[in-house]
């Protein structure tokens, strides 16, 4: 479904991605893990093209991109993204956030992106909140909301980056929960998280990125409980 | 100085209709430019970049009345303009460009995340401005064109130099013949003052209701219909 080759990419004299491969299958979900400054995050935004890569391929549902040509609105409209920060629109309220790329990209009608979005609502438990604005919302009510939001343009792969690390300790459980349902639904998913606990649960395949390289990938209990690589032993040590 | 007011009542009002419908004139047409060179500024086409750069430093580094006068006497030479378009013009392309900076800056200070929101959602960068960019950089501008309006206002007064009898050419002839300036300046100076007043009460009334947190009532009232244009 998504397939990475050898993608790089540099911020001014910093390469960020030093050719990475990741091949990602359909209802497959992938957890990249690494330390700050690993390129994980930059791995992900170069799958919807937030990031435009400077070498490499990216094939998205057996397509190859050019970025150059390929019309990368309706590329965007397959991938949705979920944000570390959430990005709900503030103007508008939960209900308005959700609906706004249906009707204006898809040119849904607005009746029926409704009705839409509150089956989306009911799904992150927040049918009650449609009408309030963002601000009014925790930060876990903020992010399911986001997932919402994503959700609402049927996309066929969601990208998470970082989804829980802005939000209080008592609040990651609601979202991971959310992003463990859509898992079992069947989404294809990359995630970027520290949460081992739901890679460790979630996750069909862990991705240890270093220094812009994937050092190793495995099976989730392959991969905390026999890791083979020292840079993976090294970091899980840390964290664990 | 009531005597003054109420001598000189009719033309004093006559003046102050002159003086409203300059102001506003030139609001809406600076409001028109400022948007439009913003939009120069901050966008990626270098030339327009430039363009917008160049207006910048010509309009703000010559006074108004200089600019007023190159309208209305200088260009008179090739195209006459009548006295109300030439001062429309001149304070409307005067303020235009402090407009078009306060548009740039309270587009520019909308967090990045709400573009990348935008464009994950598949939106092209011109629905994303529209729909998500502008609607928050205007509130954010609201208060600074609360500003830019009033002084506007104020400066409407140097029209009266190319002859036109706004508030500001009244009095001045007003005064020439009752040689009692000092009251009837100040008889003027309430006028503005209460001119003033209203506006930025208008103003304050606006940001409150473009402020979501303030009005917890119409997130209510938009539960029934969101009108969705298309």
């Amino acid at each position: 479904m998504i397939e990475l080759k050898k993608v790089v990419k540099s911020f001014g004299g910093l390469t960020v991605l030093k050719g990475v491969d990741l091949t990602v299958s359909e209802k497959e979900v992938v957890v990249l893990i690494g330390a700050s400054g690993s390129g994980k995050s930059t791995l992900l935004r170069c799958i919807n093209f937030l990031e435009i890569l400077d070498q490499g391929e990216v094939q998205i549902n057996g397509e190859q991109i050019n970025p150059a040509k390929t019309d990368l609105n309706k590329i965007r409209e397959e991938v949705g993204m979920v944000f570390q920060h959430f990005n709900l629109f503030p103007h508008n309220t939960v209900l308005e956030n959700i609906i706004e790329a249906p009707v204006y990209v898809k040119k849904m009608k607005s009746d029926e992106a409704k009705e839409y979005a509150n089956i989306l609502l009911e799904k992150v438990g927040l049918r009650d909140k449609a009408d309030n604005y963002p601000d009014s919302l925790s930060g876990g009510q903020k992010q399911r909301v986001a997932i919402a939001r994503a959700l609402a343009m049927e996309p066929k792969i969601m990208l998470f980056d970082e989804p829980t690390s802005a939000l209080d300790p008592e609040l990651v459980g609601e979202v991971l929960q959310v992003m463990k349902q859509l898992a079992n639904d069947g989404m294809t998913m990359v995630v970027v998280t520290h949460e081992m606990g739901f890679a460790r649960e979630v996750a069909d395949r862990v991705a240890f990125m270093h220094d812009g390289q994937i050092l190793e990938q495995e099976h989730p209990k392959n991969f905390f409980d026999n890791p083979q690589n020292d840079r993976t032993k090294q970091f899980l040590s840390r964290i664990l | 100085m009531l005597e003054i007011f109420q001598s000189n009542y009719n033309a004093l009002f006559e003046a102050l209709l002159i003086t409203i419908k300059v102001t506003i004139s030139s609001l809406l047409l600076g409001s028109i430019i400022g948007l439009v060179f913003a939009f120069f500024s901050i966008s990626h086409i270098k030339l327009l970049n430039y363009i917008a750069q160049g207006y910048l430093i010509l309009v703000r580094g010559t006074p108004m009345i200089v600019q007023i006068c190159i309208l209305y006497f200088g260009i008179s030479s090739i195209v006459t303009l009548p006295q109300f378009w030439a001062g429309v013009i001149a304070l409307a392309v005067h303020n235009g460009a402090y407009i078009s900076e306060i548009f740039r800056g309270s587009i520019q200070s909308i967090d990045k995340g709400q573009m990348e929101a935008a464009r994950s959602l598949g939106m092209n960068y011109k629905l994303a401005l529209r729909r998500i960019i502008l609607p928050q950089a205007f509130k954010r501008a609201i208060p600074a064109l609360g500003n830019q309006f009033i002084l506007l206002l104020k400066e409407s007064a140097l029209v009266a130099y190319i002859g036109m009898t706004d508030l500001w050419g009244a009095t001045m002839s007003i005064a020439g013949s009752n040689f009692r300036p000092l009251e009837t300046y100040i008889v003027t100076g309430l006028f503005y003052l209460v001119l003033v007043g209203l506006f930025t009460f208008i103003f304050s009334k606006l940001e409150k209701r473009y402020d979501p947190e303030k009005s917890v009532k119409r997130s209510i009232k938009n539960s029934k219909g969101i009108t969705v244009e298309r």
